[in-house]
């Protein structure tokens, strides 16, 4: 199925070479989960504190939930602004 | 001590410049800065008074911890009663500026009358004097730092001036020091160039002086020590600024784009701060060339930046080909996403033109929003313009306007009266994105509930300053709540808000507080100061400090209608992200917020909170 999966920040660094800017879109197995997307491409989980699927906050608890044909995930390191 | 104890009069219409006693009584239930000069605004200037009249006072205050070693302790205040929303301002700067007012021996500084012709102040420790400015009026800030550093000969003065913007009475000009640190909003620097008052200059070597010094030193290494460890203050403001949020804030679908008709905003990406790192245009060099801190700051997360000399708003013009401050998320959103433009380097150079003249780039790149608006639908025409297209997406709209507003010509004459007062004045008040006057930044409350209940009861008119939810509502800091639901919002708003007064009052950076909680500031406080600076005490004294902006804004007029919500966040829904069918409901969130503060169902405080209070 395809996702979307977009790294910002200083986690860019860990986008495959075909990615475009902050984006790649994949295709991947049924029942990938996020957590999953973020140790394929060796995304340090220490260093990743905000995600979110299709705009909407993904807690830490619910990463290894499947996600849906379509969704798109993104994920910062600890950032703020203001 | 961390207060110098005094304080300088500056008497504008009669010339004189008098030292007088700090009262220690009011900074007992004040602190400082923003909570101090408000008790002296309030004490002193009729809040009917006309913001551009002699009568109303201008005052820049430090706090107990400016210009000590604390970690952040760079911050001053301007505090007035607005130009833009004749309610009270306050609007907060960092830089090198206000450590050297209290090196110099002042807590604060109140300006009342007006002169005959323009003036500066020139500061040198005890030694203080206004001198003409007739050379000066017509310059811009950056001209006017060059020449006062020039005249006095003293590479170590920091100045705080207007610049074009303020002289001309644009409504939401600022005051900048340091060239690039700005008390931005409301309109201070109008209400100063009222007074035909161009600059402050200063020159400090005194020092501060801390009550107990051992254990200020010691608390203060272990408090920059949570802010280098912490992964937010420590590595990701340094990093990417606080222009991170551009894509977050996008994503979320709460990014207000074309004048909050829409938000999610296509160009986000190149506007954002990874944007910024990234090699672009003739030179291929980034548009970031690095990141600067104000004093005594660990953090640093201010933006050092260029323009690239091959770009359209700089060719033959070398003035603007070196490195200066550059973008902030909320003037990248106000000049970039509101305005539907996504040229980095035409946003950039539209803020160094702020930085320059002494604009308020948030409420400036509102305006022109609200006016492209207008333009689109045909209500504003070519014949107004004088034939420049407002489009949204109009990276030349943008760079002509912000040299139109700052000049005094053609539109900008009309952009410069802000959003409010443009719609107003085109038959179209619900296309004005204000509440008291003030344009809100950047962040849509239809996607972030509870800042939709932070921009209608802000004091100083829409402000994310006064209590920054989207810490918790995006970010998780302290923890996290659902930016969808109102729920549990009218305690988070008012929390922030106390918290926040009492921040501001201490003279330290409200960014240190996404590391450090108030217990992590109550010890730098208490070691700094004489008394006992308890937790508790600390808190009363933030809700003091509000409820006191509050009655000054209901003693010039202001009640419970005005704290509402422009017509397009309350019944436009959102069309994409998260928030997709969404208003504000600001309706829900109100009255119970009115309950927790112990105001009336009109949004006036009950007499027993007052007494509570001690107000």
């Amino acid at each position: 199925m395809p996702v979307t999966f977009k790294l910002y920040a200083s986690l860019m660094v860990y986008l495959p070479p075909e990615a475009k800017r902050h984006a790649v879109t994949l295709e991947v197995p049924e029942g990938t989960a996020p957590i999953q997307l973020l140790e394929r491409y060796g995304v340090p989980l220490a260093d990743v504190h905000l995600l979110l699927v299709n705009g909407v906050f993904l807690p830490p608890s619910q990463r290894h939930r499947p996600l849906e044909a379509g969704d798109t995930l993104a994920v910062w390191p600890a950032v703020a602004g203001g | 001590m961390g207060w110098q104890k005094k304080i300088l009069r500056v008497n504008l219409t009669e010339g004189t410049c008098i030292s007088e006693p700090l009262d220690m009584g009011w900074a007992n239930e004040y602190l400082g800065q923003r909570g101090l000069a408000t008790k002296y605004l309030v004490e002193e200037v009729d809040p009917k008074v006309d913001p551009l009249s002699p009568e109303n006072k201008l005052i820049f205050a430090t706090g107990p911890l400016t210009g000590t070693p604390a970690s952040t302790g760079a911050r001053y205040s301007v505090i007035t009663k607005g130009a833009l929303t004749g309610a009270i301002a306050c609007s907060n700067s960092g830089g090198y500026f206000g450590a050297e007012l209290k090196f110099a021996g002042w807590d604060m500084i109140i300006f009342e009358g007006c002169a005959e012709k323009p003036v500066y102040l020139y500061i040198n420790d005890d030694q203080a004097e206004l001198l003409p400015a007739d050379d000066l009026w017509g310059k811009s800030v950056w001209e006017t730092d060059e020449i006062l550093h020039r005249v006095h000969q003293d590479p170590q003065l920091r100045i705080s001036a207007i610049g074009r913007a303020g002289e001309k009475g644009v409504l939401y000009a600022c005051i900048v020091n340091d060239l690039h640190r700005a008390a931005g909003r409301s309109g201070v620097g109008a209400v100063m160039g009222s007074k035909n008052l161009k600059a402050v200059a200063v020159r400090g070597t005194k020092g501060v002086r801390v009550a107990d010094p051992e254990r200020f030193l010691k608390v203060v290494a272990e408090k920059k020590q949570v802010l280098a460890e912490n992964a937010v203050t420590g590595q990701g403001l340094p990093a990417y600024g606080t222009q991170v949020l551009m894509n977050v804030i996008n994503e979320l679908g709460a990014l207000p784009t074309r004048n909050a008709r829409d938000v999610q905003f296509e160009g986000a990406s190149r506007i954002s701060g990874e944007a910024m790192h990234e090699p672009r245009g003739s030179e291929q060099k980034p548009n970031l060339v690095t990141n600067q801190a104000c004093f005594g700051c660990t953090i640093a997360c201010g933006r050092i930046s260029r323009i690239d000399k091959g770009h359209y708003t700089v060719v033959n013009r070398p003035e603007y080909w070196g490195a200066s401050g550059g973008l902030e998320y909320e003037n990248a959103w106000s000049l970039g996403a509101d305005c539907g433009v996504e040229d980095l380097d035409a946003l950039t150079w539209a803020n160094f033109v702020c930085n320059e003249q002494g604009l308020d780039p948030i409420s400036f790149g509102a305006t022109l929003a609200a006016a492209m608006e207008l333009y689109e639908t045909g209500v504003i025409t070519d014949e107004d313009t004088g034939g420049i297209a407002l489009k949204f997406g109009s990276a030349e709209a943008l760079t002509s306007m912000v040299q139109q507003v700052a000049n005094g010509e053609g539109f900008g004459r009309e952009l410069a009266l802000g959003s409010r007062r443009l719609c107003e004045k085109y038959g179209h008040p619900e296309l004005s994105m204000t509440v008291k006057g003030q344009e809100f930044p950047a962040y849509d409350p239809r996607g972030i509930q509870g800042m939709g209940l932070t921009y209608a009861t802000s004091n100083r008119g829409a402000c994310h300053l006064r209590s920054y939810t989207v810490s918790s509502e995006v970010l998780g800091i302290p923890e996290k709540t659902d930016p969808l639901v109102t729920d549990g919002k009218p305690a988070l708003v008012k929390a922030f808000q106390d918290v926040t007064a009492t921040v501001d009052a201490s003279g330290l950076c409200l960014f240190s507080t996404f590391a450090w909680s108030l217990e992590d500031i109550q010890p730098q406080i208490d070691a700094a100061c004489e008394g006992d600076w308890s937790l508790d005490r600390l808190l009363e004294m933030g809700e003091r400090i509000w409820n006191l902006e509050r009655q000054f804004n209901i003693a010039a007029g202001f009640t419970g209608k005005d704290d509402r919500l422009p017509k397009r966040l309350v019944s436009e829904p959102v069309k994409s992200g998260p928030a997709k069918g969404l208003v504000n409901q600001l309706d829900k969130m109100l009255p119970e917020y009115y309950q927790l503060r112990g105001w009336d169902e009109g949004g006036v405080p009950r007499e027993e909170t007052l007494e509570r209070l001690g107000l």
